[in-house]
């Protein structure tokens, strides 16, 4: 099957006019010898066939599992609205809105999301968003490298683990130095940071909530940081500022993060959202694409893309970064997403998470068997310690829960610990099901087949 | 129209959370909280409704118009990827299952996806392995680039220059100077081509990569492409395809036979995935065999039994671009288009993209300058500079064609064309559309030549102040 409306009458009145016999005639240009003999391709299918296909490949994937991990990437209740509005195809049709005239209603999404980006996150500009939330803190940090001037990154190791492996990739090694700061007991070292914040940092880059759940209050240290004349680098979770300290009033210069969480799907890794926001007065080194307000010649308010000098499509080699597009539809869909819950919805939804995660932690610090580490404050996240990790979460996962992330994955010393998340989408009979589960595998360890991989 | 927040009425909600089931736990201490809830608009959920179905009405999009934006490639999005893309085997599908082996049985649909995409499009373009991390095209380069230098400094190579043709898109310049080269852009010829010449003068044992686009953004096939490819590797440079324009020689020529060592391509453009208004995309990244250590991420293979596991890290990765294996449901999409297409499907588009471009381009010669007079690949850049004399401009021009009902092309790109209309009609059009638009077109040169006034008016008569803009730099709703 094809999508080529062309009849063989219309195909012959196109090749008189382009001058040419054939089509192949068009291609004589190229020289015979480029043109490849062989492509080991499958025939075409027909629509039914196809869609067999990937619901069988669908079916080979399990979804009913109870997800009880996060770690950056989260499960929650997505709104009907979201996916009915956002799959409307004048919304997923249209490229990036270079045209003003006819791209209204993309223009105007982004300056509603950017405005929800500032509102939640307290800052004064938001660019139209990024890639994901690891892309979004490495552009963060090249914002702050070029405003500063220096060379030296000093990272959290509680920032999540993913995101530093991409901020690794972007940053040029024989360029920039980035030292990564242990934190015991999952809480930020701000003394060892102190010690190494020199007039050669560019910035200090944290998290909030950190990977591992704990919340904290940033506004002590980033006065340090600013006295050393570095930037403040945070990332956040956007859910958790339903309840949780927004960065701006800990005094954060760049802030940026994951908002997959506002109403988009996990989608097995992506597509994801990258935000990104900042003070008014590093507006010309923000990346990417952004929206602004302006008039047409009879003085009706419209939208346009803005401050594209910053841009590769002008500034070529000396652009702010090489992004060429937002990641526009995922955007929209974190807009109508906050748009639902509107503003007490959103805090009852934080608290929510909440309010989940504590009883969660609270059940299954009944079990003897399970250390939960310390009684650090958290938003939706927390560190629980088994006694055989691998084989408790496998059996877990026979039995239909998703036990959180192995954290010997990213730390490998961390065996035997796992990162549990509760959203509103965890009922407490689900809860209760889960510690009973638990409880059962920790003590009947030994009569558990154990599946071989 | 109204902004969402001009709607907003306090105490108005469209949200429903179920009745706590947990007790309220106390909240952690005061100054780890936020004072007040953010400002979110209060609206019904009616209200939201009605507002963004009236925002998406004020969109031009692909579904609504004929779209021919030149180097986008805006074809039709089949509607059966979607569909798939929405089964909530996808995407409700969490990618933590994938950080364990034990995770894999759960997961073996989708990590199927990846495998077959992965090997399609080695075979598509000749290349030995891809990596589907990249988010886009940009970010296919920024890899590309990675593992160029990692190629040299694994090789105690001394590189520092990328070679770009002028005619390049922005993110070429742009991603060679983030992974630290500095760009040595080259001229085109009188036959639209780069300069030959010029490029082996300034082809050094310093330079690290070639990147081309093949056809150029002013759609033409360098017609000596393979020498370019080898005169680059006799200096030990890498070939780098930029696959913005695969469209045109899709099914027919393989970049990996022509010489090249890497290439990325876009999905959302050449294989269907919608653009989304501006992204999501994907621009995953091929490389010939010398480069396979160098990918990032982790690869999809088969384990015993015929399972899908994952590969171990290459041995001399760039690292991580993605928080797992790139943006899965716009490369669910592609590989559903590869199948629905089938190889005699693949080999169509170009034949009709190409045929489509080159009848556009023949429709138009008499009334606008052809800056390269020659047959066209997917896509052709005619220019409006003979009508500056009445004062009009390519971007009258294209506000015209929004006034017609159709998206304009692409203008003021490339930019050694001045005043330049770039056109992709792509091949999912008619001729009928096609020849609306080539109407359209004659009509605007015909008011440029009889009553430029008018076209200064287009469309509508507003256009929006893209100066007031920048001066203002009103990026953020504030209340009055």
């Amino acid at each position: 099957m094809d999508y080529i409306p062309h009849t063989q009458d219309e195909i012959k009145k196109m090749l008189e006019v382009a001058g040419a016999s054939s089509v192949d005639e068009l291609f004589s240009e190229i020289d015979k010898s480029f043109f490849s003999d062989s492509f080991l391709l499958p025939e075409g299918k027909s629509e039914l066939e196809v869609f067999e296909i990937f619901k069988n490949l669908a079916a080979k994937n399990n979804t009913s599992l109870v997800n009880l991990s996060g770690a950056g990437f989260y499960d929650h209740y997505v709104p009907a609205v979201v996916d009915k509005l956002a799959s409307r195809s004048e919304f997923y049709t249209p490229y990036t809105p270079y045209q003003p005239e006819c791209s209204q209603g993309t223009l105007q999404a982004i300056y509603e999301y950017q405005t929800l980006i500032c509102r939640l996150t307290g800052m004064d500009i938001s660019n139209a968003s990024l890639y994901d939330g690891g892309t979004a803190l490495a552009e963060a940090i090249i914002m702050a490298l070029r405003i500063t001037g220096r060379q030296k990154v000093i990272i959290d190791s509680a920032v999540n683990p993913i995101y530093r492996d991409i901020v690794e990739t972007y940053l040029d090694s024989r360029l920039y130095q980035v030292i990564n700061v242990d934190c015991p007991n999952y809480q930020t070292d701000k003394d060892k940071i102190l010690s190494l914040l020199d007039s050669q940092t560019a910035a200090v880059v944290l998290q909030n909530p950190n990977f591992f759940g704990r919340i904290d209050d940033y506004s002590d240290l980033i006065e340090d940081i600013h006295k050393a004349g570095s930037l403040a680098v945070i990332s956040v979770y956007p859910v958790s500022l339903g309840l949780v300290k927004p960065p701006a009033l800990m005094g954060a210069d760049i802030v940026s993060g994951e908002a997959q969480c506002l109403g988009n799907r996990l989608n097995f890794g992506g597509p994801f959202l990258g935000f990104i926001a900042t003070r008014e007065k590093y507006m010309r080194q923000l990346p990417g694409r952004i929206a602004g307000a302006t008039k047409d010649s009879e003085g009706r308010r419209g939208f346009v893309l803005t401050l594209q000098a910053r841009e590769q499509h002008i500034r070529r080699h000396k652009a702010t970064s090489n992004i060429c597009t937002n990641q526009n539809l995922c955007a929209l869909r974190a807009l109508i997403y906050l748009v639902s819950l509107g503003k007490f919805g959103f805090q009852e939804l934080a608290k929510t998470n909440y309010f989940k995660a504590q009883f969660l932690r609270q059940s299954l610090s009944e079990i003897d068997k399970i250390k939960i580490d310390s009684d650090y404050p958290i938003f939706n996240e927390f560190v629980i310690e088994l006694a055989s990790g691998k084989k408790i979460y496998q059996t877990a996962l026979e039995r239909g829960f998703i036990a959180g992330v192995p954290l010997a994955k990213f730390y490998p010393e961390m065996t035997n610990k796992f990162l549990l998340c509760a959203t509103e989408k965890l009922s407490r009979e689900v809860i209760l099901r889960f510690k009973d589960t638990l409880k059962g595998i920790l003590e009947k360890k030994h009569e558990v087949n154990i599946r071989t991989i | 129209m109204k902004l969402i927040f001009e709607l907003s009425k306090e105490g108005r909600s469209g949200f429903k959370l179920p009745k706590l089931d947990v007790p309220q736990a106390s909240l952690p201490s005061s100054e780890l909280l936020g004072c007040e809830p953010p400002d979110l608009p209060q609206v019904g959920e009616l209200e939201l409704v009605r507002h963004y179905t009236n925002l998406s009405k004020l969109n031009y999009s692909l579904d609504s118009h004929f779209y021919p934006l030149g180097s986008c490639t805006m074809k039709y999005n089949p509607k059966i990827s979607e569909s798939i893309a929405e089964l909530e085997g996808f995407s409700f599908l969490t990618p933590n299952l994938s950080l364990t082996e034990a995770g894999f049985s759960y997961i073996q649909g989708a990590f199927s996806v990846l495998f077959q995409l992965e090997r399609l499009l080695a075979e598509i373009t000749g290349m030995d392995r891809f990596t589907l991390s990249p988010l886009a095209g940009a970010q296919g380069e920024l890899a590309g680039m990675l593992i160029a230098r990692a190629y040299h400094q694994k090789k105690n190579n001394k590189k520092k220059y990328v070679i770009v043709p002028d005619t390049s898109h922005g993110t070429n310049p742009a991603s060679v100077s983030m992974a630290g080269y500095e760009v040595i852009p080259i001229p085109t010829a009188s036959d639209g081509q780069m300069d030959i010449e010029i490029f082996k003068e300034k082809l050094t044992d310093e330079t690290a990569a070639v990147i081309m686009t093949c056809p150029n953004t002013l759609g033409i096939f360098n017609t000596r492409i393979k020498e370019i490819c080898e005169a680059a590797h006799s200096k030990d440079a890498l070939a780098y395809y930029d696959g913005a324009n695969l469209n045109a020689i899709l099914g027919k020529i393989k970049p990996g036979e022509l010489g090249f060592d890497i290439v990325h391509l876009n999905l959302h453009k050449t294989f269907a995935a919608p653009h989304g208004g501006g992204g999501p995309g994907a621009g995953p990244l091929g490389v010939s065999p010398k480069l396979t250590s160098f990918l990032p991420g982790y690869q999809i293979i088969k384990g015993r039994e015929g399972k899908y596991i994952l590969s171990q890290k290459a041995s001399d990765s760039i690292g991580r671009l993605a928080p797992f294996f790139g943006n899965f449901s716009v490369l669910l999409k592609a590989l559903v288009y590869i199948l629905v297409l089938g190889k005699e499907g693949l080999r169509k588009v170009s034949d009709f993209s190409v045929l489509n471009a080159n009848y556009i381009l023949k429709s138009l010669k008499n009334h606008y300058q052809v800056p390269f007079e020659r047959k066209c690949m997917h896509e052709c850049v005619v220019s409006a500079e003979n009508h500056k004399d009445k004062g009009v401009t390519a971007l009258d021009i294209a506000k015209f064609i929004i006034e017609e009902g159709m998206h304009p092309p692409t203008i003021y790109f490339p930019l050694i064309v001045k005043e330049a209309l770039m056109i992709e009609p792509t091949e999912t059009e008619s001729k009928d559309v096609l020849d609306k638009f080539i109407f359209s077109m004659k009509k605007a040169a015909e008011l440029a030549a009889k009553s430029p006034e008018k076209l200064k008016l287009a469309p509508f008569g507003r256009r929006f102040d893209q100066a007031r803009a920048a001066r203002e730099r009103n990026l953020v709703y504030k209340k009055r």
